[in-house]
């Protein structure tokens, strides 16, 4: 056992100072009412899926090419809406979500190609073109879709509550499936990238991408291919937040900011960063919201800037 | 070590050397720049002014000066104030982004805290959350608020570098328009804080399109001033070697952090003077002022007029106010941002530096060889 607790005097401090609260305040809710513990911790985490699945792709994107894409949350609503559309004129879910990945691949693609690929390296530039491009896609959806909100219902297999949970009692089917739904993309992204030659690729690129290059890699097709899966599972997130919440202009600002808060905490280029930073995210967002509503944003904001004071690169992050 | 201390001990490092450092302060700067500011009596001063001054600028004064007199007060108050009052927020962002290399996106949050704080200091709408105080305390009080707010976000931000700086910054602007927009106690939530004026004073009603256009005219003139000064200056020569190589600079025995988070603040005290202006002219304070659009015009703003020199937010500024206010009779009111996205998306593109740039490029290519931006300090 104490071979597991050798850490520093920095890491006990942070241990304690962090740890001791959450489980004085989790012991306070738990014996105050325990089923709105228990539900917030669900809801926090079934946010936080929803938020990893967008946030990976992002921080794919920024460690192979350390490209901040600022236009991934246009691309999420992009997702959102064809999605939707699709779902409506098909009326199967599973084409949405299938329907909704590909518009924001392509599109994501169509970005990287078009524009991106031009100014390699110069990543104020591409940062910039990022900002540009969304601006002019939440505008042009803006005018498609107009400012009308627009919700997507479940799939039937996932409607209505699940019943006869221990102390929660119920809750709803299609929340608890967007956990699955992170799991399975978090275990998808690490086979991936760590058991296929492509995610090889990705890696190496992330290390060294002359290197790369010069073993005969094709990097500008890696890229287009990496930017393509980050987009699109921006777009998936899209459908898969259209039910959640819901599609209207405003939204890719939300979602951006979230990816930006999970990077930053969770560290940039890290899929297991992406996962605990969209955690802890998910979790003090739906903690604020039902303990103290009013002061729930500065709640995530406190994270960002503990979290920023020790650890400048993330809780996951390496130097660059 | 404080930024005031350092910037002292920076001056007296020219002369006295006993600090342990060579008197890099003169090394630092190039050698034409040397000549006229090492030695600095009044005869010199006024030979400078004199060099310096070319008709150009001479005439960009005088119009500046006579423009209210000779137009409508729309114009005057809806297109030259707002350009000038916008132009002043954008500035402080060039002046971070060009002499300081740190883009941050939370200028216009900065602005958007003084702006809040005339309204919650003064007196708005709201009388129960404004306290009411005279102008004369609730504005340096704003002011002073946002300049320490502006230093937290450097402080924060100057811990990243280069893209880390902008995801870090639009995630504090957009956390901050989340506040207000939650919060009804200070910020009174989504209604704001309505009527706001500026107020009287010399028996002058500094509301009127004419006064008003002066008062912003009198801030933005001495706003750019400033960044001219600064950037001569030790401090911003220092801070120029800094963005340009920061690991040489601390090499050199300079505090990198403490010039870095030095010029959040003082581009914060430009935002803030241009919030409070903004507040006034929109007399009214909401979360959309500060939300993510603007958080993102106001870098549109600079980079359409190019960073590299301070006019350029000026010139973005008023393209920008035109276009807002010309274009949407061209085409479809609602198709504004489309428009804007898409000029700044081939700005972006084509010309990097923005107009200046464009300018430059011209110049060079038709002119005598001579460029209008330059990084350093233009030559006389």
């Amino acid at each position: 056992m104490s071979r597991y607790l050798n850490l520093t005097r920095t890491q006990w401090f942070v241990l304690l100072s962090v740890g001791v609260p959450v489980l004085a305040f989790s012991i306070w809710a738990l014996l105050g009412n325990a089923r709105l513990y228990l539900v917030t911790m669900l809801n926090g985490l079934t946010l936080a899926s929803l938020y990893f699945i967008v946030a990976s792709g992002f921080t794919l994107v920024f460690g192979l090419m350390r490209n901040v894409n600022l236009a991934h949350g246009s691309l999420y609503l992009l997702g959102g809406y064809v999605g939707y559309a699709v779902a409506n004129y098909t009326g199967w879910w599973i084409i949405a979500l299938a329907a909704g990945f590909l518009a924001a691949a392509i599109g994501g693609l169509l970005m990287q190609w078009l524009i991106l690929r031009h100014m390699q390296g110069q990543e104020l530039r591409q940062t910039m073109v990022t900002i540009g491009l969304s601006i002019v896609i939440a505008d042009l959806l803006l005018w498609i879709f107009t400012g009308q909100v627009y919700q997507m219902e479940a799939p039937s297999l996932l409607q209505g509550p699940i019943r006869g949970i221990p102390v929660i009692n119920a809750y709803s089917a299609y929340r608890l499936s967007l956990l699955g739904f992170g799991i399975a993309i978090g275990l998808f992204l690490w086979w991936l990238l760590n058991r296929t030659r492509v995610g090889m690729m990705i890696r190496a690129g992330v290390d060294d991408r002359g290197m790369l290059a010069a073993s005969g890699v094709n990097v500008n097709l890696v890229f287009a291919a990496t930017f393509a899966l980050g987009a699109g599972l921006a777009g998936f997130g899209g459908v898969i937040g259209a039910v959640e919440l819901s599609m209207v202009p405003g939204e890719d600002t939300r979602l951006l900011l979230a990816s930006l808060i999970v990077v930053i905490v969770g560290g940039m280029g890290s899929v297991i960063g992406a996962a605990v930073g969209a955690a802890i995210l998910g979790l003090a967002e739906a903690y604020g919201l039902a303990y103290v509503p009013t002061y729930s944003v500065v709640f995530t904001f406190m994270i960002l800037i503990l979290v920023l004071a020790f650890r400048p690169r993330g809780i996951m992050g390496k130097a660059a | 070590m404080s930024a005031a201390r350092w910037r002292n001990a920076m001056k007296s490092g020219a002369q006295s050397s006993n600090v342990g450092r060579p008197n890099f302060s003169t090394q630092a700067t190039t050698a034409s720049s040397r000549d006229s500011y090492a030695v600095a009596d009044s005869a010199t001063v006024f030979s400078r002014v004199q060099r310096s001054v070319k008709p150009r600028h001479l005439l960009v004064a005088s119009v500046a000066l006579a423009f209210p007199f000779f137009s409508t007060p729309f114009f005057t108050f809806q297109v030259m104030s707002q350009s000038l009052i916008l132009g002043l927020i954008a500035l402080s962002l060039s002046f971070l982004a060009g002499y300081g290399g740190m883009v941050s996106l939370a200028q216009m949050t900065v602005a958007g805290i003084a702006g809040y704080g005339v309204a919650v200091f003064g007196t708005s709408s709201a009388a129960e959350i404004s306290l009411g105080w005279p102008w004369w305390v609730a504005v340096p009080t704003a002011v002073s608020v946002a300049v320490i707010c502006a230093t937290l976000i450097g402080w924060l931000s100057v811990r990243t570098e280069g893209i880390y700086t902008i995801m870090i910054t639009l995630a504090i602007g957009v956390a901050f328009y989340y506040l207000v927009l939650q919060n009804y106690s200070i910020f009174n939530g989504f209604q704001g804080l309505r009527e706001l004026k500026p107020p009287t004073v010399f028996s002058v009603n500094w509301r009127q399109p004419t006064a008003f256009y002066f008062m912003s005219l009198f801030c933005a003139m001495a706003g750019y001033f400033l960044v001219r000064y600064i950037v001569r200056a030790p401090f911003g020569v220092a801070l120029q070697g800094i963005r340009d190589n920061p690991r040489r600079m601390e090499a050199l025995g300079f505090h990198v952090v403490a010039h870095r988070v030095a010029a959040y603040a003082l581009a914060g005290l430009i935002a803030a003077v241009g919030g409070i202006l903004l507040a006034w002219y929109n007399a009214l304070m909401t979360p959309g002022s500060v939300g993510v659009s603007w958080l993102i015009n106001m870098l549109v703003i600079a980079v359409l007029g190019g960073v590299k020199h301070p006019i350029g937010a000026f010139l973005g500024a008023l393209i920008f106010v035109l276009l807002q206010t010309f274009a949407i009779d061209v085409i479809d009111r609602e198709r504004f941002n489309l428009v804007i996205g898409g000029v700044f998306l081939a700005i972006v593109l084509f010309s990097p530096d923005g107009l200046l740039g464009l300018w430059a490029k011209l110049r060079s290519r038709f002119g005598p060889n001579q460029t209008i931006t330059t990084t350093q300090r233009r030559m006389t």
